[in-house]
């Protein structure tokens, strides 16, 4: 695994996305009906595609705490998948109050959550450090106006 | 391999190409073409909800006759402890096993004892698993499941045999030695809750061949059965019974309260159990020990199989657990199939995946974005009228080449009204012209 790239930075832009299959999932802040949706439609994908069952079930776990993240931390944003022949990348973009502290937010058990959010199960602190677990490659740029995650899970 | 059996199938003459199946399917198997469902064979995982939906009764499970018991010299019944909730006022279990010895068997193996004896194994078994959680390999409707859509929890099935297997196993091999007589020359018949048992026999999981024989419905059993309950006398029964916790494994949960497992989840309804199958594949219930996932709901006693509603026979079978003398499993006597490992697996369970659109990932990544494309020109309704369970799903069928747009009837109904207007437009051009 890489290390990640962890920056604040002034720019939301990381390196084009790859051409190939893409499909967007519009995440909206609060949307706790919803959660898991988006994840599972990219679960579903990949099955369909024929990917490897252990990197689906990778994916699928690191898909669904973005995910809550977005719905819990930002003012919702857009998931993306790409896939082309080499691996498959998500690509997160939020608008929100950004993560002011990434170091920490790596930490396990460190949540910003509030104790409502806390109450419903959520806010474990183990959302990014679960996602850069379960990823190959995973860069977070955030300023005060959002955040881009971005996720690669190699297939070859 | 030769093609996978299917207890589950279609009465034609009885289909009237409703849509009622495909939207219940779990699995999206079925399909109604040319006026008649279709089950799609790879992913029918013989679960029997559409036996329960069908309105026409046109959904069947295939069983074997009750004449095959003439097949074999000696004959046993392996009643699943369901059956015991089937009957009014049936004052002990013992009226049961003497019902069925009755109908013509040799002898009776409750179930529910092979139940004690995987209860048993399970005690000790389970402590050395640190795949959690560990999932029960009871139900083969959702032994199946796994294998077609959750091939990372493969893993986690326990390596034990199903209380059936392990019930055919004792009862032959009792009865050869208590008579005498060769093992082969005894045919031992499971009276099934399900459809999905049936498949479990003719298509073994975990094992190389079943010891089963062949099986018949609780509900095809019943009337016969219940006509010997009738006849007066008692029949002193010489088998010992099953213990309290053995017979409990009909109902949801049962499996776990009898291996005495405290941090267990049990879940019934294949709906039900698919959401927590996810909740397991994307490592979420880690903190959890047992799983138990059984299709039907209730458990066992809610099989499409069965004669009574699911409820009332739970009911019933606490009430005759009342009067069981064993209130424990004998461990004691588990212990010769513990030790010989007749309780175990000895093949793998294999994945059989299905939802693969393509072999080759990259035409499978070009049929998905036809498959996005297609479902955006569809209403949405997933109205299921072209025969397909939802609109994702026709998209998927057309590109698959089962199906083609026009078979939906709003893109027809468009079609239509388009044609209609140009004639219009023609006709009218055709009398300016005239004038």
């Amino acid at each position: 695994m890489r290390a990640a790239v962890s920056e604040r930075s002034s720019s939301l832009q990381i390196s084009a996305m790859p051409d190939g299959f893409k499909e967007n999932f519009t995440i909206a802040a609060g949307d706790f009906a919803s959660a898991g949706e988006a994840s599972a439609r990219i679960k579903s994908i990949l099955r369909m595609i024929g990917i490897d069952p252990a990197i689906i079930r990778r994916v699928s776990i690191a898909t669904y705490e973005a995910e809550l993240n977005m719905i819990i931390h930002s003012f919702g944003g857009e998931m993306t998948l790409s896939i082309d022949s080499d691996a498959i990348y998500i690509d997160c973009v939020d608008t929100g109050p950004g993560i002011e502290d990434i170091e920490m937010a790596m930490k396990e058990g460190f949540s910003t959550a509030s104790p409502d959010i806390q109450m419903m199960g959520f806010g474990a602190g183990m959302g990014l450090p679960n996602i850069k677990k379960n990823s190959d490659e995973m860069q977070i740029r955030s300023n005060p106006g959002g955040t881009h995650l971005h996720l690669k899970f190699y297939i070859t | 391999m030769n093609t996978y059996f299917h207890s589950v199938r279609l009465d034609r003459d009885k289909c009237k190409g409703c849509t009622n199946c495909i939207k219940h399917c779990p699995t999206e198997a079925i399909r109604v073409r040319n006026g008649k469902a279709q089950i799609i064979a790879e992913r029918c995982i013989d679960c029997g909800e559409c036996i329960r939906i069908c309105p026409y009764h046109a959904k069947i499970a295939y069983t074997d006759p009750f004449s095959d018991i003439g097949g074999f010299k000696y004959k046993i019944a392996l009643p699943a402890p369901t059956l015991y909730g089937q009957f009014k006022n049936l004052s002990s279990i013992g009226r049961v096993v003497m019902g069925l010895r009755l109908m013509g068997f040799d002898d009776v193996y409750e179930v529910a004892r092979g139940a004690d004896i995987v209860s048993c194994a399970i005690r000790e078994r389970l402590a050395s698993k640190d795949n959690l959680p560990v999932i029960s390999s009871a139900c083969p409707a959702i032994v199946r499941l796994i294998q077609v859509r959750f091939p990372n929890l493969i893993s986690n099935i326990i390596d034990l045999k199903s209380p059936m297997e392990v019930a055919a196993i004792a009862a032959k091999r009792e009865f050869a030695q208590k008579h005498g007589v060769k093992e082969s020359d005894i045919g031992a018949f499971f009276i099934t809750p399900c459809p999905a048992k049936v498949t479990s026999i003719k298509n073994s999981y975990g094992i190389e061949k079943s010891h089963v024989d062949g099986a018949f419905s609780v509900i095809d059993i019943y009337g016969l059965l219940a006509s010997q309950l009738k006849k007066p006398g008692v029949v002193t029964i010489e088998s010992p019974t099953a213990s309290v916790y053995g017979v409990g494994w009909a109902n949801s949960g049962g499996e776990a309260i009898a291996a005495g497992i405290q941090n267990y989840l049990a879940v019934d309804g294949i709906v039900n159990v698919i959401k927590v199958l996810e909740e397991i594949e994307n490592m979420k219930l880690t903190d959890l020990q047992f799983f138990e996932g059984l299709a039907c709901p209730g458990g066992c006693v809610g099989g499409p199989l069965t004669f009574e509603n699911p409820f009332v026979a739970r009911a019933r079978i606490r009430a005759l657990s009342s009067k069981i003398k064993n209130a424990e499993p004998s461990c004691e006597y588990a212990r010769q199939y513990i030790d010989d490992g007749s309780v175990l697996f000895s093949q793998a369970i294999e994945a059989r995946p299905v939802m693969k659109i393509d072999g080759d990932m990259l035409t499978a990544m070009r049929k998905l974005e036809l498959i996005e494309e297609i479902t955006a020109r569809l209403p949405g309704l997933d109205c299921g009228s072209c025969g397909s369970p939802s609109c994702r799903a026709m998209a998927e069928d057309i590109v698959r080449g089962d199906a083609k747009e026009i078979d939906c009837i709003f893109k027809l109904r468009d079609k239509v009204t388009s044609l209609a207007e140009q004639m219009v437009e023609l006709i009218g051009r055709d009398k300016k012209e005239k004038v």
